[in-house]
């Protein structure tokens, strides 16, 4: 399942971030900020408008995603980990 | 080595405190600047530590990591690494981090260290940490990360006294430098994750005031509504005391320039001090209490953490226009003036964003139109009520407004559609926690904005507006002239040849001629009209009878769309040259600007002389 499908307050942990094309500088972005595998991530709140941005809660940080941004993350349930 | 200066840069994630801290070791005494060729602010800073040792410290910009994604974490990265041309590489590195965040900052201190050069970690915000009930072993981490760690509180005063001591003392030595690859880098985070197990106990992810605000601030409604009452009571403040502020200062002026004309024999000299200087300074200072007010609030909003959730609430509406959520705040003061908006945008970080923003900001209906709409439609728009409760001149006033907003995002649309990048930039953003801002941080900040405005802008708006003054009172009118002195200037013959360009408009050549002195600032079209309509004083009745006598309301209709569109604005010009560092972008900005005026003010004028 991709990050921008899950729903609010569903636990879940990031399987890994996939480049959107070659050399996504997005993708790579989202690793520095801490999507990396067996992290754990939850939507804290989407936006007012066709649930567009997304909060994701990552570690001890909030990141505001687009959904495209969010779909380059794909996660897993936590109970599957 | 006691004389000697210890050159330091200070390095950290967004949101660490990096810049409180800066303030706290500064003071007020910074150097703000540019790097060349970019718009990236260069802050630096010095102190004399205890030792009699001259410390000097760059405030690098905030950034995630050294793989960088934008000019301001480019320069980040090539300073720390001693790669940045004209900048010498630091003796000291002091990596900021956030101790309640340190998940995500301990990365960015792993990959620093492994730059080889000697690091210090500010370990912040300790207060905050405490409060939370975070535990930090400080001894383990030190021995861990191979690094002195040194607590901090940015916003405590003698919160650095710990870290002053650390830098005066021997410089640590530096970590062997590591190669900077692929496979390396990834293996920072399961690092981090390794550290953080050994030396910190979290209560909570999170603080439990920020889950508390955010379930309001960021609600669906309520957060809409939140952002609503605050961006009015913005703009109410920004009426309420920078407006009267600002035309005292014009006033001021006005009235310090007569009386020092009092004292001179009459002449062009006495002209060009009252109409020139006085009138091209008092302009220049008028805008500074907008500025500084807008400022204020744009300030403590951002310092409070709350900018970040306004832009997360309007990112996908702003997005539609091809702009980002962070355009929101610099559109919304353009209301008010674009001179704040524009300086404002150095908030958005992505560079294409920003110029994007900094294009359509003129657009926005700001305070300086307001005289010449109201004359306008007090002169051709009747009081009637439409419904019985709409009163037609308000609706007329309303629709410019709409006017604004329209043409703005049909700007933003059309940019996103013939611009030549078209990749994919991010939000990405983080939302930090709520902090209550702190007066030095706010005072410091506006204090650098005003600088900025008064030193960089001063020379240019005032020169324009001497040249505004040369043009309209050169050369005298000859003997036995009838008419005002204006119509035998320079202006008057280029406004009777800008009548051609202008006829398919609707304008005729008195009005042509008062768009002249009305580059200069929007406002002086009033009087500019008012004189070349020989009318008496400023009492804008009068002049508005006159003018509903000599000029049609297809025409007026025209006017009041073209000052909608139109780069009638040269402070503005100046602003966009200033933030941009480049004329292209002015020539831009003035072109299509221009171009989408007399378009618009064709369309209506010809429409309306059709209908009437």
């Amino acid at each position: 399942m991709r990050l921008s499908e899950l729903p609010k307050g569903a636990p879940a942990v990031v399987d890994r971030v996939h480049d959107a094309h070659a050399a996504d500088p997005i993708a790579q972005r989202l690793r520095d900020l801490g999507f990396v595998d067996g992290e754990p991530v939850r939507v804290v709140a989407i936006g007012p408008m066709g649930g567009d941005p997304v909060l994701i809660q990552i570690g001890y940080t909030r990141f505001a995603l687009r959904r495209a941004e969010a779909a380059r993350v794909s996660v897993r349930s936590e109970v599957a980990a | 080595m006691s004389a000697s200066t210890l050159r330091i840069a200070l390095v950290g994630n967004p949101n660490c405190g990096k810049t409180a801290l800066f303030n706290l070791l500064t003071g007020g005494r910074q150097k703000v600047a540019n790097y060349a060729g970019v718009t990236v602010e260069r802050k630096e800073g010095r102190f004399t530590a205890p030792s009699g040792r001259v410390l000097q410290i760059l405030d690098l910009p905030g950034t995630y990591s050294f793989e960088a994604n934008s000019p301001d974490e480019q320069i980040t990265r090539d300073v720390c690494a001693g790669n940045y041309p004209g900048e010498a590489a630091p003796d000291l590195i002091i990596c900021v981090a956030d101790a309640t965040n340190l998940r995500l900052h301990l990365r960015f201190v792993l990959e620093v260290k492994r730059l080889g050069r000697p690091v210090v970690l500010a370990l912040n915000m300790m207060d905050t940490a405490r409060q939370r009930g975070i535990v930090i072993d400080v001894a383990e981490l030190q021995r861990r990360l191979g690094l002195p760690v040194v607590e901090t509180i940015a916003v405590r005063r003698g919160g650095a006294k710990a870290l002053i001591e650390r830098v005066d003392g021997e410089v640590p030595t530096a970590a062997p430098a590591q190669p900077d690859d692929a496979a390396s880098r990834a293996g920072l985070h399961a690092q981090v994750r390794e550290i953080l197990t050994a030396t910190v106990t979290m209560p909570r992810a999170t603080a439990a005031l920020d889950d508390a605000l955010d379930r309001w601030a960021l609600h669906p409604v309520f957060g809409l509504l939140i952002l609503a009452v605050v961006m009015f009571l913005v703009f109410q403040a920004v009426y309420a005391a920078g407006k009267p502020m600002s035309d005292l200062i014009g006033g001021g002026f006005g009235w310090l320039g007569e009386h020092v004309a009092a004292l001179m024999p009459a002449g062009p000299l006495q002209s060009l001090v009252t109409n020139g200087l006085f009138g091209g300074i008092g302009t220049v200072l008028g805008f500074l209490p907008v500025i500084l007010v807008l400022f204020l609030f744009i300030l403590t909003l951002e310092e409070s953490g709350y900018l970040p959730r306004a832009a997360f609430l309007l990112d996908r509406l702003m997005l539609s226009v091809g702009l980002t959520g962070r355009s929101f705040i610099p559109l919304l003061s353009s209301f008010a003036c674009a001179i704040p908006g524009i300086m404002g945008t150095r908030s958005i970080q992505d560079p294409r964003d920003r110029l994007a923003t900094i294009l359509i900001a003129p657009l926005m209906t700001c305070s300086a139109r307001l005289p010449v709409y109201a004359l306008l439609i007090g002169a051709f728009i009747p009081i009637r009520y439409v419904f019985g409760v709409f009163n037609l001149q308000g609706i007329v006033l309303f629709s410019l407004y709409l006017v604004g907003i329209l043409g703005a995002m049909a700007v933003g649309w059309v940019m996103k559609r013939i611009r030549r990048d078209k990749s994919e930039h991010a939000l990405l953003m983080e939302l930090p926690s709520y902090r209550m801002p702190k007066l030095r941080d706010v005072a410091i900040g506006l204090y650098e904005r005003g600088a900025i405005f008064l030193k960089r802008l001063t020379g240019v708006i005032l020169g324009l507006t001497v040249l505004m003054w040369f043009i309209s009172t050169f050369p005298s009118p000859p003997a036995g002239a009838t008419g005002p002195a204006i119509n035998y200037s320079f202006a008057g013959y280029i406004g009777r040849g800008l009548q051609y360009i202008f006829a398919p408009i609707g304008f005729n050549w008195q009005i042509s001629l008062a768009l002249i002195p009305a580059f200069a600032a929007r406002e002086t079209a009033v009087a500019a009209l008012a004189t070349v309509y020989l009318v008496g004083g400023e009492a804008s009745g009068g002049l508005g009878h006159a003018l509903a006598g000599q000029i049609s309301l297809a025409s007026a209709l025209s006017l009041l769309v073209w000052f909608a569109y139109a780069p009638q604005c040269m402070s503005t010009l100046a602003v966009i040259r200033r933030e941009t560092n480049s004329w292209r972008n002015v020539a831009i900005s003035f072109g299509y600007m221009f171009g989408m005026a007399y378009a618009a003010s064709f369309i209506v004028y010809q429409i309306a002389r059709m209908l009437t």
